[in-house]
């Protein structure tokens, strides 16, 4: 088989896994002649962006598609009869090197199937890094997916040449876990993500201590999370989110709608992926991580997330009383509570606002959508009128006109 | 009216001089007409020219907007110079005018400043370098059509990190080269010159297309990160049709077909996470296995694992704190924390060497509320307490210690099965059954959380007291066994 071939086998292998992040890590880069590539500041670069919108920033695929797991799930799954296919290390090696000199990607995100053993697997893939990094020098990006249980040595090795280590937390309930992919253990996967939050604690640079810790994957650990293959409601998801972000400090927690496979199981919901449902997600995780919201506040009630409208804005209407807010004397955490009220935007009021009063007219300015936030805000030249926020028919003028509703759920 | 004609389109030293020499004479805005060698203002006089006079007097102005006048300059709007001179001269009288983020003029800028960073970020991302020649001899040319004045911006990331490789960025308005040592510029040059193809471009495309999930398609995703713009001078992007194209068709198929039968049948060569077998020999580990699967109160749920105790399988004595810490959790052992800490030094002090003693906790999952990026510790209820509480006691009873230690509140209440106030109860030994003595004391955490130093002192003197007490009973039965 040549490695074209394999290329299209592993890469239609690794594409379930959501992230292709290249950002948050270590400055570095080859001006000291020695060597190839670097990592850029802040956000990461993506490359090409596919039809399915989303970025392709790393040469993402897997070292071999063969799987001793039989995960209901999953496209390489044991059970499924799709083509199978394994690089050679240097195969890898070559394709990233020359991928990378075109500056078609920012680095490598290397996940497989569990051959022989946890261990065996483990080791594979850290030969691919370590070939990459002592062997040719290699400063770009590299993502490497850790195979729960695997020895400590080999975790350590992980982390020295990843920026990123990355450990699949699969189904947000661990009963459905057991049902769709009865070979995983969430325990073991817990405690391998507890595992790496200690190694990634030890080294962080001690100001105090006159050594430098050694390297452990500067651009942290993330896991990902499958969206509508089980049961679970958007509530327990995101108590699973805010107990892992809290027990291991991830960096990210990715939701991946269940998408159709080729050769699928039928044990699983064959429907077109709940994009919206992953999109609200998505929100409802900035709002724990960036607007100070709890896990238990965002989703009350029902359980799930509305799909019409954001969850911030079903929070603001659950919670009339708090509004109207003005914006003049609002204290920060306040104002990240109103509807269409971003980060940046509350950065530029708490500046704009101790030289200049803001007025409606100035929403457009600050690309704050006016129609969302004004009901619930008080400007120097606006007051929502009472009867609104209290009317009942409030929420119908942010829903979206029911043509406009296309997604299926 | 004045006219200043700059060198070239990115002269900022040009700019800065000119707008310098105009503040200082006290031109306003309105006055000024701004332009562009080789592309002059229809009625700028023939004398025309950058002024060369510096007229005297200083003033400042944050260095914030010369930052953003550095960047600014580089749009490719001809009002750039007006609006950089326009918002200088406000500046003066209105030092935190750039705050206000509401004033067209700072929000022309800033967009201006904007657009001209997501140009340079998208060619960093969209530069496609094709290879002439092969291995050792190979250069690498790229031909890209930036929309404002970045090539001398985006060049240094590429000499960073391709410093390897020679390299050349030819685009209409200035190309870029890098030859190992440095950065030069030379004019730019038509797209003919730029090399057709490269023999990756293949398997790249290919990569393109899997990579893609056609059960997933979101176009205008797609293009408002890649504009169409950019489409021609990407290699990937003749695939962006025909996979649009397609992908309802194959998503549908996926849908339709059932899985078929496994051809092979399913044999694993090796039992994958294979656990140790628990020895009817070793029963403090059997105990330890049976543990972690644990599930007699629902805290084993958020936690990461069972926290079950550590030591010699006959320790003479025994010390029970309250639950794993946040890195105990983690760790899976107990006391690794900061408490751990302080209760090994405050062993040595007593004497008591750690390998004669068995740590455990009452009970045996971290109990938390997540708060954000932290985890807050809770207090064990009774009913939890209860629950665990048969894990200790097969612990005591395989191991047969003379001596448990039970340190805080909770302990107590686990190790003497009720509710018994510390600073009531320590200080004395008390029978626990006909062959082991309790001891009461605090937690070494409950020493951590004291704010005030003579306190945490006073208290740590005591604590090691009640240690110095067992050392002393572990001493005196060991002489009459």
């Amino acid at each position: 088989m040549d490695v074209q071939r394999k290329l299209e086998i592993l890469a239609d292998a690794a594409k379930y896994d959501a992230s292709c992040a290249s950002s948050g890590t270590e400055m570095r880069d080859s001006s000291d002649g020695k060597g190839l590539g670097s990592t850029a500041p802040g956000m990461g670069i993506c490359h090409s962006y596919a039809p399915d919108g989303r970025c392709i920033s790393l040469l993402k695929v897997l070292l071999t598609n063969a799987c001793n797991y039989d995960c209901l799930y999953c496209v390489n799954r044991s059970s499924s009869n799709v083509p199978r296919a394994r690089f050679t290390i240097e195969e890898v090696v070559k394709l990233t090197l020359d991928f990378y000199r075109r500056n078609y990607i920012e680095g490598l995100f290397l996940s497989s199937g569990i051959i022989r053993s946890a261990d065996y697997t483990m080791e594979q893939v850290v030969r691919v890094a370590r070939s990459l990094r002592e062997e040719h020098h290699f400063r770009g990006y590299i993502h490497l997916k850790t195979i729960p249980e695997a020895d400590d040595a080999l975790i350590t090795e992980a982390g020295k040449y990843a920026d990123r280590l990355s450990i699949n937390i699969e189904v947000p309930e661990e009963r459905s876990l057991a049902r769709l992919a009865p070979e995983k253990d969430v325990r073991a996967i817990r405690r391998t993500m507890g595992r790496l939050r200690l190694k990634l604690e030890e080294a962080k640079p001690d100001e105090k201590a006159k050594t430098r810790p050694s390297r452990f994957a500067p651009a942290g650990q993330s896991t990902q999370m499958i969206i509508g293959a089980d049961a679970a409601d958007d509530q327990t998801i995101l108590a699973t989110s805010a107990n892992l972000y809290g027990a291991y400090r991830l960096k990210r927690v990715y939701y991946s709608a269940f998408s159709p496979i080729p050769d699928a199981s039928r044990a699983l919901p064959l429907a077109p992926p709940p994009l919206m449902r992953e999109h609200r997600l998505y929100q409802a995780d900035w709002l724990m991580r960036f607007y100070g919201f709890e896990a238990g506040e965002i989703v009350e009630g029902s359980g799930w997330l509305p799909l019409d409208i954001d969850p911030k804005l079903a929070w603001a209407l659950r919670h009339r009383d708090r509004f109207p807010l003005d914006v003049a004397r609002a204290s920060r955490e306040e104002l990240l509570r109103v509807p269409g009220f971003g980060r940046k935007a509350v950065d530029r009021i708490i500046e704009t606002r101790r030289l200049a009063s803001i007025r409606s007219a100035d929403l457009g300015r600050l690309h704050i959508p006016k129609q969302k936030a004004l009901p619930f805000i008080i400007l120097s030249d606006h007051r929502p009128s009472p009867a609104l926020l209290d009317a009942a028919n409030l929420a119908q003028r942010f829903k979206p006109k029911a043509a406009q509703l296309r997604f299926d759920f | 009216m004045n006219y200043v004609i700059l060198a070239h389109e990115t002269d900022f030293d040009g700019w800065r001089q000119a707008a310098r020499t105009l503040v200082l004479d006290g031109v306003r805005p309105e006055d000024v007409t701004w332009s562009v060698k080789g592309d002059e203002e229809l009625f700028a006089p023939a004398d025309a020219a950058s002024p060369s006079r510096l007229p005297a007097g200083t003033f400042n102005v944050p260095a914030r907007f010369i930052e953003l006048a550095r960047i600014a300059i580089l749009h490719r709007d001809r009002e750039r110079f007006a609006l950089l001179y326009r918002l200088l001269w406000r500046l003066r009288g209105d030092h935190d005018l750039l705050d206000v983020a509401t004033d067209p003029d700072v929000i022309s800028i800033t967009a201006m400043a904007k657009a001209v960073r997501r140009d340079e970020h998208k060619m960093h991302a969209f530069v496609r370098f094709r290879e002439i020649g092969r291995e050792r001899e190979a250069r690498y040319v790229a031909w890209f059509e930036p929309e404002h004045h970045i090539v001398g911006l985006a060049a240094p990331f590429f000499a960073r990190r391709f410093a390897d490789m020679p390299w050349s960025i030819l685009t209409p308005d200035l190309c870029a080269h890098w030859d190992g040592f440095a950065v030069s510029f030379t004019p730019g040059v038509g797209k003919a010159e730029a090399p057709s193809s490269d023999r990756l471009e293949e398997t790249w495309r290919r990569y393109y297309a899997t990579i893609f999930n056609p059960a997933r398609l979101k176009v205008k995703a797609m293009q408002t990160e890649m504009p169409k713009k950019y489409w021609r001078n990407l290699p990937e992007a003749s695939m962006i049709k025909p996979l649009i194209a397609g992908a309802a068709h194959s998503a549908d198929a996926m849908i339709a077909n059932a899985a078929t039968e496994p051809h092979k049948a399913q044999r694993r060569l090796e039992e994958p996470m294979r656990r140790k077998t628990a020895t009817a020999a070793d029963n403090l580990e059997t105990l330890r296995e049976e543990a972690a699967g644990c599930r007699a109160c629902p805290l084993w749920k958020d936690a990461t694992q069972t926290v079950f105790g550590e030591g010699p399988s006959h320790a003479p004595i025994m010390l029970v704190g309250e639950q794993p810490g946040d890195k105990e959790d983690l760790a899976g052992k107990p006391f690794v924390g900061p408490a751990g800490q302080m209760l090994d030094r405050a062993l040595i002090e007593a004497g008591i060497e750690r390998k004669q003693v068995y740590v455990t906790n009452a009970v045996k999952h971290f109990k938390f509320v997540p708060r954000g990026k932290i985890r807050l510790h809770q207090k064990p209820s009774t009913a939890e307490i209860k629950a665990c509480r048969p894990w200790y006691e097969r612990e005591k009873a395989a191991i047969k210690p003379v001596l448990v230690v039970a340190m805080g509140a909770t302990a107590a209440q686990g190790v003497l099965g009720r509710i018994t106030p510390i600073n009531k109860n320590r200080g004395h030994l008390i029978d626990l059954d006909d062959k082991t003595k309790a001891l009461v004391t605090v937690h070494p955490s409950y020493l951590l959380r004291l704010p005030d130093a003579d306190a945490k002192a006073r208290e740590y003197e005591r604590f090691v007291d009640d240690l110095k007490m067992a050392a002393a009973f572990l001493r005196k039965s060991a002489r009459a066994a």
